[in-house]
């Protein structure tokens, strides 16, 4: 059985990281891991979308439209934008944040009204994750990665501890750790209130 | 070790395990970590050449003093070291020489989609092809020995889903490189090319095609699995080799590592055990049409895609096409939802956006553009560019349309818009063509001291070296100067002060001779950037103009939008805009493009 997952945002965001961490985690817990990334120029606010596979063996990196068991999205738009690729029992966990691009600021083109709300009326299972906002209480917009991480650890097939742990390795302990470390927790708690829509299904 | 590996990584690590001490590229995706890893390993002199032509032939002379050397670019960065590759491929290498080249297969961030297996045909090359990071690891260290035995360069081909994807491989120590190895010794029947020579390697080079065939027949690259599903057997390489694994797993399968020159009695045996043959290459139908030639009935092209990548759903398509079955409902596959596109932007405070803001308003030149990220001034919000060609090429092609223009009462102003890594990669020999003709060409020269696009690396024109030390800094003009650009029409401008740079523009252009103007900022990714106090927008004084968002500042959003009719029956459109602090720089480029003062330090 392979777990498929997309982690997507814009460039900047730390949405390589992110997915990073994630294919370590499946690592660690002894699964095979790829990670692949469908990307163009997209250091400068760019469409980034890392896919993760997992399981006992992965063959092709690239995850089919429809397959994905969870899609973590940085940015509500690009959320929207990757979501035919979650499976009917798929989840997105989207963090509702706006990142609108000059071409959208120029009146070229439409920012989706609500993405949300066209993601529910589309029957797809949301996770509403407010990360970037929860970082910036926390003190730092760059927080946002590891509070969506903490978000996702519930939803993920290995122990939450041991993303959390991933996560922290990145760090040399110190100030920096704690301050990621008390983001995944916040992450966790905010996926905590929808628990029981996740034993629903 | 067991480590989590990209394909770029995993082929740096292996050419350090092999001993590799030589490390020249120029950047460019999707090959650019191969040479960002190889510096950060000891042993290895790893440098950031001017281009690829440089960073081969940096490499071919490493080769020459007995240390094993790697050159590294992207597919079209291979067109430019061709001239070198051909000559190449007659004398062949010393200590082993890898090329690695990563062809861009879906043109995420190129010019074009190209195959450089071709090189292998056209060079009379080796070429490895590794499926994943593994191979790439495994492959890369074996390259220098084929390389070696073969006194030929050797071709390693990677693709955008072997570059970029990470697995898991195992490592393993570096082979120290013997001393004894090393050093140079004189062989001017081989090393000078002069037409005396040609003869006598052409004919080494027959006799090496023939050795290379033979090994390439044996190779451990070349993997003949025999599956329980016999109806169509599969000949694949690259990346494919996963797909195809993903979506017949129980078909025979012929995997091509060593796929230049081709196994064909492999293929033979492969097409004796099937139905159908299949090729699932990705790019060019190569294989394809070299096993047909053999008299291997083999197809592929006819029913995979012409280009981009190969996915599983493409390739199950295809053999349902192939086996004329029923094909699975399209309806299954989830559609997009539509959503904005959201193309790459200029940073906020980008030094290029003053410049960008001008040259959308000039509607009566013609500009060509070139490749960097100033590329991106051909979208919106400025429309900024006529033509964009190759590396380099905005100077060349100015030239011919200011000719052409010449004496035509009707001529257009003509720009080329060049950054300084460009520019001293293959702009130079350009401008003194166009100062040597006296072309009435204005360039403008984006000087940011970055290889920004690429992700900043250093050049001559940063003042640092690969490996952070200091280097002398590139003085562009002096330089442009000795191109034989007259001293009053080479002008250094601050691309943030707006209104200077506008009166040199509109000077230069009206200059009926040659101009440079040299606009200079750091990139605001590069360590040379100095952050200023974000601005803030006085609703008070903004009457919603909008001129600010012609700017394209990824820091400016609008609040609010209105739309009057005047007595005229005019339209009139608003728009109220915010400053994204956490965004903002500072650069104060907006502030100054704003008519009513509307725009301050916050």
């Amino acid at each position: 059985m392979i777990f498929d997952l997309l982690v997507v945002g814009i460039g900047g965001q730390g949405v390589l990281t992110a997915a990073e961490v994630i294919a370590r985690a499946a690592l660690a817990s002894g699964c095979e891991a790829t990670k692949t990334e469908v990307t163009g120029m997209s250091q400068r606010g760019g469409v980034v979308c890392s896919q993760v596979r997992f399981g006992e063996r992965v063959s092709a990196s690239e995850i089919r439209p429809g397959a994905a068991r969870l899609l973590i999205a940085f940015e509500a738009a690009e959320g929207l934008r990757w979501s035919h690729f979650l499976a009917p029992e798929g989840c997105v966990l989207l963090d509702p944040w706006r990142a609108v691009p000059p071409i959208v600021s120029c009146g070229v083109h439409r920012y989706p009204e609500d993405p949300s709300s066209e993601l529910k009326t589309a029957n797809i299972r949301i996770l509403e994750i407010a990360a970037r906002a929860t970082a910036e209480r926390l003190g730092d917009a760059r927080l946002a990665n590891s509070v969506m991480l903490g978000a996702a650890a519930s939803s993920l097939p290995f122990p939450e501890l041991a993303l959390r742990d991933e996560v922290l390795r990145r760090f040399d302990h110190g100030e920096l750790a704690a301050r990621n470390a008390a983001a995944f927790d916040a992450g966790r708690a905010l996926a905590c209130r929808y628990t029981p829509q996740i034993a629903e299904a | 070790m067991r480590e989590f590996l990209s394909g770029n990584e995993a082929a740096a690590r292996g050419a350090w395990e092999a001993g590799v001490e030589v490390a020249a590229a120029y950047p460019g995706t999707p090959s650019t970590e191969i040479l960002a890893t190889l510096a950060g390993l000891p042993g290895v002199y790893a440098e950031w050449s001017s281009n690829e032509k440089v960073a081969l032939e940096a490499a071919f002379g490493a080769s020459l003093t007995g240390r094993r050397a790697i050159t590294a670019m992207k597919h079209v960065g291979l067109n430019v070291a061709s001239d070198t590759l051909m000559t190449l491929g007659l004398v062949g290498a010393k200590a082993g020489l890898v090329i690695a080249v990563s062809d861009d297969i879906g043109f995420s961030s190129s010019q074009n989609e190209q195959d450089s297996r071709f090189w292998g045909r056209f060079v009379h090359l080796p070429v490895l092809e590794p499926a994943d990071a593994a191979d790439a690891y495994a492959m890369a260290r074996d390259a220098f020995s084929i390389s070696e035995r073969h006194q030929v360069p050797v071709l390693l081909r990677l693709t955008t889903r072997v570059s970029h994807v990470k697995r898991t491989l195992s490592t393993a120590e570096r082979e120290v490189p013997e001393a004894a190895r090393h050093g140079y010794t004189r062989d001017v029947e081989r090393w000078i090319i002069t037409p005396n020579h040609v003869g006598k390697r052409l004919e080494l080079r027959a006799q090496r095609d023939v050795a290379l065939a033979q090994e390439s027949a044996t190779s451990r690259w070349n993997i003949l699995e025999h599956g329980a599903e016999r109806k169509v057997g599969f000949v694949v390489s690259g990346a494919a080799v996963h797909v195809v694994r993903e979506a017949f797993p129980q078909a025979s399968v012929l995997r091509l590592g060593f796929s230049h020159p081709l196994p064909l009695a492999l293929a033979r045996e492969l097409a004796a055990s099937v139905e159908h043959v299949m090729v699932v290459e990705e790019s060019e139908p190569l294989v394809e049409t070299e096993l047909n030639a053999a008299g291997i009935a083999a197809s592929g092209r006819k029913w995979l895609p012409a280009h981009g990548e190969i996915t599983a759903p493409a390739l199950e398509s295809a053999v349902a096409r192939l086996l004329g079955e029923p094909q699975a409902a399209d309806a299954r596959v989830p559609k997009a939802k539509k959503v904005f596109p959201r193309p790459p932007t200029l940073c906020a405070g980008c030094p290029y956006m003053g410049v960008y803001f001008w040259l959308g308003q000039l509607t009566d030149a013609v500009i060509c553009g070139d490749i960097g990220c100033y590329t991106l001034g051909c979208g919106e919000p400025w429309n900024a560019m006529d033509s964009i060609i190759a590396m380099g090429a905005s100077l060349g092609v100015a030239h011919g349309m200011a000719k052409s223009f010449a004496g035509n009462g009707a001529a257009k102003p003509v720009l080329a818009v060049i950054g300084d890594s460009t520019f001293l990669h293959s702009g130079m020999p350009a401008l003194a063509n166009i100062t040597y003709h006296g072309a009435n060409v204005t360039v403008l020269l984006l000087d940011n001291r970055s290889t920004a696009m690429t992700g900043g690396q250093d050049n001559p024109g940063s003042g640092y070296r690969l490996d952070g030390t200091p280097a002398p800094r590139l003085d562009f003009v002096q330089l442009v100067k000795a191109l034989g650009v007259r001293p009053e029409r080479v002008r250094a401008v601050d691309p943030y002060d707006l209104p200077a740079f506008f009166k040199v523009l509109r000077e230069e252009i009206k200059a009926p001779e040659p101009s440079v103007i040299i606009a200079e900022r750091p990139c605001v990714l590069s360590r040379d950037f100095v952050r200023r106090r974000a601005l803030a927008v006085l609703e008070e004084k903004c009457n919603g103009c909008a001129r600010c968002l012609e700017v394209g500042c990824p820091a400016i959003t609008v609040t609010r939008r209105s739309r009057e009719t005047r007595a005229s029956g005019k339209v009139v459109e608003r728009a109220w805009v915010r400053i994204e602090s956490g965004l903002c720089t500072g650069c104060d480029v907006c502030a100054k493009a704003c008519a009513r003062g509307a725009i301050l330090a916050s």
